[in-house]
C-alpha cells in the first residue's frame, strides 16, 4: 500500500530525531505521518492505579493475529479519516490561515482573549460554531454539563484552566454556556442522591446537586423533561454562585474587572438566552441565588 | 391574520407602556417582560449600551443562526433528536486552538473536552471524575469510533511543566494539573538535554501527547473498545506558528502468547 501523502510539510529536523530516540525504530519519517505505539498491558510497576476492569490484560492470552489483520488495523480503517482531517485542515489553512496571516502571526506569539468560556462537551454545542468565536477569542473549557466545581472541592481539570483565565490571561468575562436536551444534567435528575463512585458520570454531575435540590422545589409539577431543562439553567447559575468561592475571582469580580455570564442555547428552536450576574444583589441574597441582570434573548 | 398582527401589536404597545410607566420594575421582571414583547415581535430587545462584549456574542450566534442553522434545518431537527459524533476530542483550551475552527468540525462531528495542555491522567476515580465521566460517556454512551488527542505549539500549560519547579511563583491547581504530563517531560530531560528550553517544550508537547494517549489505555472501557477494533486512538499536533497539522494513530501489534505454568 502507498505510503500516505505528507500533511506536515514541517522540515524540522527536530521531531524526527528527538522522537525517534524516545521511541526507537519504530518512529517512522514524517512523511509517513505514522508512529507504532505497541498496545501493552496496564499494569504499570510504578502505577498507583487501582483497576476496577474485571477483563483479563488483552494482549496477554490473545492469540496473535494474522499479518493480514495487522496490515488493516494499520492503515485500512484509517485512511479515509486521515485524509478527511487532512482535507479540512487544509482547507483551513487555505480559507482561513492564509487569509489572515498577520492575524495569526500575532497569534502565535501570545494570546489575549477577553472571554472564559465553559461549555459542554456535547458535539452539538461548539461555542466555536454557534457564537462565532474566531482564534484568539476565547479561552475555552469543555466538560460534562458545563459544571464548575467550588473552589474547596479541591484541584480539578477545570480550576486549574480558571486560575490561568483569571490570573495570567486575566480575561474580563466568564461566559457558562448550558444547554437543551443535556445528557449530563438528564443523568444527574436520574440518579440516586448518594455518591456513586462505580461511574465517572454520576461521581462528578453530583457538582449540579445544588440545581436538582431547587429543580425539585420549584418544579415537581412538571414532567420529568420539563424539570430536565429547568435544571440546565438552574446548573448554570448554581455554577455562576461556584466560580465566586473562589477568592481571586470574587475579588476581580467585586472591583468590576471581571464578569461572570450565564448562557443557554436551545438547538431545539435555536435560540439563545443571555445574562450577567448582578453581583450587589446576589451577595445581598447571600450568596444563595443568583440575581441576574442585562439579560437577552435572541431568536 | 391581520387580526393576529393587529392582537400582537396591542399586546406589544401595552406591554411597553408597563416598561415605560413602571420605573422601579424589578430586573428580573424588567428582563422577561423584554424576551416576551421579542418573541411577539420576532425581534429582540437592544443590547445593553457601551457593551461591546455583549455586542460580540449577539453577532456571533446572529450569524450562527442565519447562515448555519436556518439554512440546514432538516439536518439541525435530526441533531436535536440525538447525537452521534464519531470523534472525541480532546484540545487545549488556548483560545487559538478549537478543533472546530482547525479541523473544521460541524455540529454533532465531535465530542469534545478542552483542558490545560490537553491532557488525559490516567484512570482514577476518585481524583479525575471530571475528565473520566467526559471520556466515559463518548465511550460507552455515545460509542465514538475515534478518540483524538490534539497538542499545539506554544503550549503554556507544557512550557509550566518544563518550568517546574519554579520559586517565583505558585500556582494552586495548574501545577498539580500539569504534573499529569511528567512521564512526557522527563523522556525528553532524559533524550534532549542537549537542546534549548523552547526546543525541548516542543518536544514535550508532542511527546505529551503520545502519554495521553497511553494514558487512555488505563480506562478498561477504552481498552476493551480499541482491542475489539472498535475504537482507535489518534493523536494529532497543530503547529499555528508555521500553519502546519500532523496526525498519527496508535496501531496494535501481536502480542507473544503467555507461558502456560506447568
Amino acid at each position: 500500500m502507498a505510503a500516505l501523502a505528507p500533511t506536515s510539510l514541517s522540515k524540522d529536523p527536530l521531531s524526527n530525531g528527538a522522537l525517534t530516540r524516545i521511541f526507537g525504530s519504530r518512529v517512522k519519517s514524517l512523511e509517513i505521518q505514522h508512529t507504532q505505539l505497541r498496545l501493552w498491558t496496564c499494569f504499570r510497576s510504578n502505577s498507583g492505579v487501582k483497576l476496577k476492569a474485571s477483563a483479563e490484560p488483552p494482549a496477554l492470552t490473545r492469540e496473535p493475529k494474522s499479518d493480514k489483520q495487522e496490515s488493516i488495523m494499520e492503515m485500512g480503517n484509517g485512511c479515509d479519516l486521515f485524509n478527511e482531517m487532512k482535507n479540512n485542515f487544509l482547507s483551513f489553512k487555505k480559507h482561513k490561515y492564509m487569509e489572515n496571516l498577520e492575524l495569526f502571526q500575532a497569534l502565535s506569539k501570545g494570546q489575549a482573549p477577553k472571554f472564559m468560556v465553559i461549555a459542554c462537551a456535547d458535539s452539538r454545542v461548539c461555542p466555536s460554531n454557534i457564537l462565532g468565536f474566531k482564534p484568539g477569542e476565547a479561552f475555552m473549557v469543555r466538560n460534562v454539563a458545563n459544571m464548575v466545581p467550588t473552589y474547596e472541592s479541591g484541584p480539578s481539570e477545570t480550576n486549574a484552566a480558571l486560575e490561568f483565565a483569571v490570573n495570567s490571561l486575566e480575561v474580563e468575562n466568564i461566559l457558562i454556556i448550558g444547554h437543551s436536551c443535556c445528557g449530563g444534567i438528564r443523568a444527574l435528575m436520574s440518579m440516586q442522591d448518594e455518591v456513586d463512585s462505580s461511574s465517572f458520570i454520576r461521581s462528578w454531575v453530583i457538582v449540579g446537586k445544588n440545581a436538582k435540590l431547587s429543580t425539585k422545589a420549584a418544579a415537581s409539577n412538571l414532567s420529568f423533561d420539563q424539570q430536565c431543562t429547568h435544571c440546565e439553567k438552574e446548573s448554570i447559575n448554581c455554577s455562576l454562585l461556584n466560580l465566586l468561592t473562589y477568592p481571586w475571582i470574587e475579588e476581580k469580580v467585586k472591583k468590576g474587572e471581571l464578569s461572570l455570564h450565564g448562557g443557554y442555547y436551545d438547538f431545539v428552536d435555536c435560540t439563545f438566552e443571555k445574562w450577567t450576574l448582578d453581583y450587589k444583589g446576589s451577595v445581598m441574597e447571600g450568596k444563595n441565588r443568583v440575581v441576574v441582570k442585562n439579560q437577552s434573548f435572541w431568536c | 391574520m391581520e387580526m393576529a398582527k393587529h392582537s400582537t401589536e396591542v399586546v406589544v404597545a401595552g406591554l411597553k407602556k408597563i416598561l415605560i410607566s413602571e420605573k422601579g420594575l424589578d430586573q428580573e421582571v424588567q428582563g422577561k417582560v423584554e424576551k416576551l414583547i421579542a418573541e411577539l415581535q420576532g425581534t429582540r430587545p437592544p443590547p445593553p449600551p457601551c457593551d461591546p462584549d455583549a455586542q460580540r456574542i449577539e453577532d456571533g450566534f446572529d450569524f450562527f443562526k442565519k447562515n448555519i442553522y436556518d439554512q440546514h434545518p432538516d439536518y439541525f431537527r435530526e441533531l436535536a433528536e440525538g447525537q452521534h459524533p464519531r470523534f472525541l476530542v480532546f484540545s487545549c483550551s488556548d483560545s487559538r486552538v478549537s478543533p472546530s475552527v482547525v479541523l473544521n468540525f460541524k455540529p454533532g462531528e465531535a465530542f469534545s473536552g478542552r483542558n490545560i495542555a490537553n491532557m488525559v491522567p490516567q484512570f482514577d476515580q476518585l481524583r479525575h471524575t471530571e475528565i473520566g465521566s467526559v471520556i466515559e460517556y463518548a465511550v460507552k454512551a455515545l460509542e465514538v469510533k475515534n478518540i483524538l488527542v490534539m497538542g499545539h505549539s506554544r503550549c503554556g500549560g507544557i512550557e509550566r511543566l518544563m518550568k517546574l519547579p519554579d520559586e517565583s511563583v505558585t500556582y494552586d491547581f495548574i501545577d498539580q494539573w500539569v504534573q499529569i504530563g511528567l512521564p512526557a517531560k522527563l523522556k525528553v530531560l532524559a533524550v534532549a538535554n542537549d537542546l534549548t528550553f523552547e526546543e525541548q517544550c516542543r518536544l514535550c508537547e508532542k511527546v505529551s501527547v503520545k502519554n495521553s494517549m497511553a494514558n487512555l489505555l488505563t480506562y478498561p472501557f477504552v481498552r476493551n473498545a480499541v482491542v475489539s477494533g472498535t475504537l482507535t486512538l489518534r493523536g494529532g499536533y497543530y503547529d499555528f506558528v508555521n500553519g502546519t497539522f500532523e496526525q498519527w494513530k496508535m496501531c496494535t501489534e501481536p502480542m507473544p502468547p503467555m507461558p502456560m505454568p506447568f
